[in-house]
C-alpha cells in the first residue's frame, strides 16, 4: 500500500512545475454562494425511522461504547 | 412490435401509449432476459423484480384509466447501488452498507417512480464509485457482455453491463470522474454526464460531492435526453441542485450540425489504442461530412486533470466517508472503547481501494501538505475551467475519445492503481469543470473488436448542444451491434 500511495502521489507532484502563483482556487464547479430557503418547519424522519438503522440503540438514542470514564 | 428486451426506452414507451403492450409483459420480458444473463454478468446486487412487476400492474392500471404519470409510465428502469432506495439495500458497493436500508428515496430515484417507471432492482459498482472497472466491488466484478473475461468498465460498470445485456432499456449511473461514460463506451452504449447540479445529488451516496453527478445510461441519445429531463431541475434537498429552468432538449435534437464548430484537442489527439485512434479519427469525417467544422485546440492543463483530480476527490471522500463510524448505521464490529470500534469498523468494512483514497486525502489535506496539494489542485482545477471557457469562445463542442483502451481483461489492471487511473484521463477534466459531456459509441476496434466510445462536451448547461450534435453522430452511424451474450 505504501508503494502505491509514493507511486500515486509521485503523479500528482507534476502540478508542482505548474505556475499557479496568482491563480485562485475553484472549490466548486458551480458560482453559489449561501444558497437559502425560508425557515419552515418540515416533515423529517421520526425518532423510530432515524434509529432502524442503527447497529445499536438504547432509549430512543444511538448506543455507543462508554466514551467518558466514571470519575 | 418491437423486441420488448432490445426496445429503446422511447420505443417501449410507444407501444404502451399505443396499447400494443402491458407493462407487466415488458417487465416480465426484462425480468426473464436480466435472470438469464446475470449469472454471467453479475450486474445485479439487489434485483427487485417481484416490486417492478407490482408497480407493473399499478401502471397498467393507470394507463387503462386515462391517468398515465408521463410518457414513460410502465417503462422499467434500474439505479445504480449509490442511489438510496426507500426499504430496498442501498450499498453503493460496500460491505459497510452490507445490512443498510435507507429511509427515504434518492430524489432521482424518486423523480422516476413519480413518473411511474417501475425499479427492476440496484446494480453493482465499485465501492463508493471509487474505481474503473467494478473490481473494486465489495460484491466481485461484473462482466462486460461483450467479452466475459472483461470489464464492463466503472464505477457504474453493474448498470452498463445490464442495460448493454438487454436486462434494461436504461439505468441510472454516477459520474465523479467519468463513470458514466467509460463504462458507457466500454458497453458499447451512450452515457451522459449533464451539468454539474442539473440533477440533484439528495440521496446519491456521497463520494466527491464538487464532482458527483447522476447521469443517464441509455441504448439511444434520445432515451439519455428523455431520462435526463424525467430527473433534471431544482431540489430544495441539495443546495448544489441548480434552480435555473432546464430546457426542453428533445426538441430540435434532430436539427442536425451544419456549421458546428467542434474542437479536437490537441493534447489529446494520440495516445491512445491504435484500434481506438482509427476511430476517433474516422469519427473526425464523420462529423465533417455532416457538416460540422473541425478545428485544433489546445487545452494545454488538461494533461494536468489526472493529478489534481486524484488529490480533490480523495480529499473529499476522506471527508464525506468519515460518516461511516459505527454509530448510525452501517456495520459496526465492536471494540473496548469508541475509537477502537471506529477504527475496526472501518478496517473491516472498507476495500483497499477506499481505505488507499482516504489515505491519500487526508494527507493532501494535513497541515503542511494542504497548500502543495489540494490547494495547488484547486488552483489546476480553475485553470482547467478557464482555459475551457476559452475554447467555448471559438467551438460549440470539443471531442475526445472517451477512453484510451476498449475493454480491459478482468485483473489486467488491479495491481496498479495509477494505470487504472489513467483510463479517465479524457473524462475527468470534464468534471473538475462541471460541464457536460456524452459518450456514444463509434463502432468497434480493429484491435479486438470490442466498442470504443466518442466524447462529445459542451459548455456549461449547454447540454441541448451536446445532445443534438450526439444525435446526428448516432444516426448517421446507425451502431446497432449487441453484445453477443
Amino acid at each position: 500500500m505504501a508503494h502505491e500511495l509514493t507511486h500515486i502521489l509521485e503523479h500528482a507532484e507534476r502540478i508542482q512545475a505548474l505556475d499557479l502563483e496568482d491563480i485562485e482556487p475553484t472549490s466548486h464547479a458551480l458560482k453559489l454562494t449561501n444558497v437559502l430557503r425560508p425557515d419552515e418547519v418540515r416533515d423529517s424522519l421520526d425518532q423510530d425511522e432515524a434509529l432502524a438503522n442503527a447497529p445499536e440503540a438504547a432509549d430512543g438514542r444511538f448506543k455507543v461504547p462508554r466514551i467518558i470514564e466514571d470519575a | 412490435m418491437p423486441d420488448l428486451v432490445w426496445a429503446s426506452a422511447t420505443e417501449l414507451a410507444g407501444e404502451l401509449v399505443a396499447g400494443n403492450v402491458t407493462s407487466v409483459e415488458v417487465t416480465q420480458a426484462l425480468i426473464d432476459r436480466s435472470r438469464a444473463v446475470d449469472d454471467s454478468i453479475a450486474a445485479y446486487l439487489t434485483p427487485t423484480f417481484d416490486r417492478a412487476l407490482v408497480e407493473a400492474g399499478a401502471a397498467d392500471e393507470r394507463r387503462a384509466r386515462g391517468d398515465a404519470l408521463s410518457a414513460f409510465d410502465g417503462v422499467p428502469i434500474a439505479y445504480k447501488d449509490v442511489f438510496v432506495t426507500r426499504g430496498v439495500r442501498s450499498t453503493s458497493g460496500s460491505k459497510i452498507l452490507d445490512n443498510y436500508l435507507p429511509p427515504y428515496d434518492a430524489t432521482v430515484v424518486a423523480r422516476c417512480s413519480g413518473a411511474g417507471m417501475p425499479m427492476l432492482g440496484k446494480l453493482n459498482m465499485d465501492e463508493f464509485a471509487m474505481g474503473s472497472s467494478t473490481e473494486n466491488s465489495g460484491y466481485g466484478p461484473s462482466r462486460n457482455p461483450w467479452d466475459l473475461e472483461r470489464v464492463p468498465g466503472g464505477s457504474s460498470g453493474g448498470s452498463t453491463a445490464l442495460v448493454a445485456a438487454g436486462g434494461a432499456p436504461w439505468a441510472w449511473g454516477t459520474d465523479t470522474g467519468g463513470s458514466v461514460r467509460q463504462p458507457a463506451s466500454l458497453c458499447g452504449l451512450v452515457g451522459f454526464k449533464p451539468t454539474y447540479g442539473r440533477t440533484s445529488r439528495s440521496g446519491m451516496i456521497a463520494f466527491a460531492s464538487s464532482l458527483d453527478q447522476a447521469g443517464p445510461i441509455t441504448r439511444s441519445v434520445r432515451d439519455a435526453a428523455a431520462l435526463f429531463l424525467v430527473a433534471a431541475g431544482g431540489d430544495p434537498l441539495d443546495s448544489t441542485c441548480l434552480k435555473e429552468e432546464v430546457p426542453n432538449v428533445l426538441e430540435g435534437i434532430d436539427r442536425g450540425i451544419e456549421g458546428m464548430r467542434i474542437g479536437v484537442v490537441r493534447e489529446f489527439r494520440e495516445g491512445s489504442q491504435p484500434g481506438v485512434q482509427t476511430l476517433f479519427e474516422e469519427s473526425l469525417t464523420r462529423l465533417e461530412k455532416l457538416g460540422a467544422r473541425i478545428e485544433e485546440v489546445s487545452l494545454p492543463s488538461f494533461e494536468h486533470g489526472i493529478s489534481a483530480y486524484y488529490l480533490i476527490a480523495p480529499a473529499e471522500c476522506s471527508s464525506n466517508l468519515a460518516r461511516y463510524d459505527g454509530v448510525r448505521y452501517g456495520a459496526r464490529v465492536d471494540g473496548d472503547d469508541i475509537v477502537q470500534m471506529t477504527s475496526r469498523t472501518r478496517a473491516q468494512g472498507f476495500g483497499p481501494e477506499v481505505k488507499r483514497r482516504v489515505m491519500l486525502g487526508t494527507y493532501a489535506l494535513s497541515a503542511g501538505y494542504y497548500d502543495a496539494y489540494y490547494g495547488k489542485a484547486q488552483k489546476v482545477r480553475t485553470l482547467i475551467s478557464r482555459e475551457l471557457e476559452g475554447v467555448f469562445g471559438s467551438v460549440d463542442l470539443i471531442v475526445t475519445p472517451t477512453s484510451p483502451s476498449t475493454a480491459f481483461k478482468i485483473g489486467e489492471k488491479t495491481q496498479d492503481p495509477l494505470e487504472m487511473y489513467l483510463n479517465d484521463i479524457f473524462t475527468v477534466p470534464l468534471n473538475l469543470s462541471g460541464t457536460p459531456a456524452i459518450s456514444i459509441p463509434c463502432g468497434l476496434s480493429a484491435d479486438d473488436g470490442l466498442p470504443v466510445g466518442l466524447q462529445l462536451a459542451g459548455p456549461s448547461l449547454d447540454e441541448a448542444t451536446v445532445l443534438r450534435a450526439a444525435y446526428a453522430f448516432e444516426q448517421d452511424l446507425g451502431f446497432s451491434e449487441r453484445a453477443p451474450l
